[in-house]
């Protein structure tokens, strides 16, 4: 499985903190994606959006990156510290 | 060190600690603060939220890079999270180094790294009640472009 988690506004839209994805069906982060997106019409124009940031394990990573069961993925917006 | 925390910090405190070995000359710190005006908003208080972490994760990476580049005795870094009310301190930089060049350049680039990269999440509440998630700033990102060259 992989273990998916939203934070700040992605999570408030969503409603969701966080989520389990079979790494069957999601190999990398563009089918993760697009199986999330997949849900309704409301995650897909969450997901779609063109500031949306990926981390996968806790590192930023992009819609080419592999994943393998264990993982840990997060969506999240721009990151607004300091 | 690196420190993500709910409660406060105290300057001195934290000066006193960069300063015990006796090899250091210069101490630069910074400190950011919950502010009354934010994007043409009224702000009354401020929630952090943070990937617990990833945070620490990041901080460390950026702290890495600073001291690949300047000349470093010691650093610490505190983020807090949670509620934070007007004038609150939120973050905290400071770098001991044997001269000051490289501390306020040091200094520098770990806040503007920090504000880009590590994963920390500002929700504003007006003096109307109101509640939304700050945007990221372009300024921040621009202020990232000084340190290529």
């Amino acid at each position: 499985m992989i273990k998916v988690l939203f934070f700040a506004q992605i999570r408030d839209q969503l409603a969701t903190s966080e989520l389990r994805m079979p790494s069957s069906e999601n190999h990398n982060i563009e089918m993760l994606l697009s199986n999330l997106k997949a849900r309704d019409s409301h995650w897909q124009t969450v997901l779609s959006k063109t500031n949306l940031l990926v981390a996968v394990n806790q590192t930023i990573s992009n819609e080419n990156s592999a994943l393998q069961s264990g993982d840990e993925v997060a969506f999240f917006p721009p990151v607004t510290g300091g | 060190m690196i420190k993500v925390q709910t409660t406060d910090f105290n300057l001195q405190a934290e000066h006193d600690k960069l300063r015990e070995k006796s090899s250091v000359g210069a101490v630069v710190t910074f400190s950011g603060l919950v502010r009354d005006i934010n994007q043409g908003k009224e702000v009354s208080s401020l929630t952090l939220e943070h990937y617990p972490g990833m945070t620490e994760k990041s901080l460390t990476k950026i702290v890495e890079q600073a001291k690949s580049r300047w000349n470093i005795i010691d650093c610490t870094v505190i983020h807090r999270i949670g509620e934070l009310k007007l004038s609150d301190q939120i973050v905290f930089v400071g770098i001991a180094s044997l001269h000051r060049q490289d501390a306020f350049a040091a200094c520098e680039f770990i806040m503007d790294y920090l504000k880009t990269e590590a994963p920390f999440w500002k929700k504003e509440s007006t003096t109307d009640n109101e509640s939304y998630w700050v945007d990221a700033r372009e300024g921040d990102l621009k202020a990232l472009n000084k340190w290529s060259k």
